[in-house]
């Protein structure tokens, strides 16, 4: 290939050749390769992309990122590029832009295998990410029990929601008003238990006339409250209870480890 | 409201085995009005408590739609302490055991409640 560019210069071998120096982490002899490639085609997509996976590879983010969009200005379905930047994006922990770029790229040219492979691993990396967060914030605690989305909240001793959510019968979130009293509440509880000399608080049932509230500390510093309607039985309420307070003590123990 | 209908129907809760006080509470300023407890139970802290308890409790349930509050049971290891709201603001309290039953404590406090309405 090197002959062949030295008998034409103006040849596009320096493609293949630009890209089989890069493969050979040659990175040096490839940038050379392909600054001289686009010195006789400035515009021409796949110069600029074989010079920003140069780039790239050689650790010059900004450039490449650079390159690859004055590629897109150029041919704004260029694989190559839609490739590049969502790698960069990947880099940056970005899935979200990363898939985007892979699905345009994959609507192109829906046989390029390296595109359906960067788009398995981007979006097991933002299902990876997403499970993250919901494990950080709370938003999973309790999954699968009955009223997660609306009825259990817990919070911590100073009355700061932890996770879980909890609604009024319009559907607002009222959970940090909620939770500031409960808190108080827990507080009493432990007062009074304290005071009467009966140990350990357990639990802190309160039956109103449209609802139930059942008030637990399922860990150190840590309060559950679940609220069912009146029309669920006590002891119903308090099984639910028990199944949330299973859950926040496992989501408490993960967060500590 | 009289004492002779206050005392027997506290007597009445204090019957119930495992119960060891019973007593009738203000619910805005937490002050005892009637009382029937056992020895060792400070009936002016519990009072206090009580209605604290019942106040937090209250606007929490008032946030969450749960409506005014009937009946409250802390439950702790070695027993309980139970509030039962009665008319004009009092509250009906218990104190009591581990070995209690709670259901049969409640009958009563809710009698004592009709009683002195």
């Amino acid at each position: 290939m090197t002959a062949e560019l030295a008998r034409d210069p103006a040849s596009l071998v320096f493609l293949q050749l630009g890209e089989a120096l890069r493969l050979q982490r040659q990175l040096d002899a490839a940038a050379r390769v392909a600054r001289s490639g686009l010195e006789r085609h400035p515009d021409r997509p796949d110069a600029l992309d074989l010079y920003a996976r140069v780039l790239a590879d050689a650790g010059n983010r900004d450039g490449a990122r650079e390159t690859w969009e004055h590629v897109l200005t150029l041919a704004p379905r260029h694989v190559g590029a839609l490739k590049g930047l969502a790698y960069l994006a990947y880099r940056e922990r970005d899935y979200d832009a990363a898939l985007d770029m892979l699905e345009t790229a994959l609507s192109e040219d829906p046989a390029d295998q390296t595109v359906v492979l960067a788009l398995q691993t981007a979006r097991a990396a933002a299902d990876r990410l997403d499970a993250e967060f919901r494990l950080r914030t709370g938003a999973d605690i309790f999954a699968g029990i009955e009223g997660a989305d609306h009825a259990i909240l817990l919070l911590d001793a100073r009355g700061l929601v932890l996770g879980g959510v909890l609604r009024d019968h319009r559907g607002l979130v009222v959970s940090e008003e909620v939770a500031a009293y409960i808190a108080g509440a827990a507080q009493e509880a432990e007062r009074a238990a304290r005071v009467l000399e009966l140990g350990e608080w357990q639990t802190l049932e309160c039956e109103g006339t449209d609802g139930h509230l059942h008030v637990s500390p399922p860990a150190r510093d840590a309060i559950l409250l679940v609220r069912r309607d009146r029309a669920v039985p006590a002891g119903r309420v308090a099984l639910l209870a028990r199944r949330a307070a299973a859950a926040a003590q496992a989501w408490l123990e993960a967060q500590a480890g | 409201m009289k004492a002779e209908r206050l005392n027997p129907a506290l007597d009445r809760i204090t019957r119930v085995r495992g119960v060891r006080g019973a007593m009738v509470v203000s619910a805005d300023d937490g002050l005892v009005v009637a009382d029937a407890l056992m020895e060792g139970i400070r009936g002016n802290a519990v009072a206090a408590l009580a209605g604290s308890l019942a106040a937090r409790l209250g606007r929490a349930a008032a946030v969450t739609d749960a409506g005014g509050q009937r009946f409250v049971h802390l439950a702790a290891e070695g027993g309980a302490l139970l509030l039962l709201a009665g008319s004009e603001g009092l509250l009906i309290v218990a104190v009591t055991d581990h070995h209690v039953n709670v259901g049969l404590a409640r009958l009563e406090m809710q009698r004592a409640a009709e009683e002195i309405a």
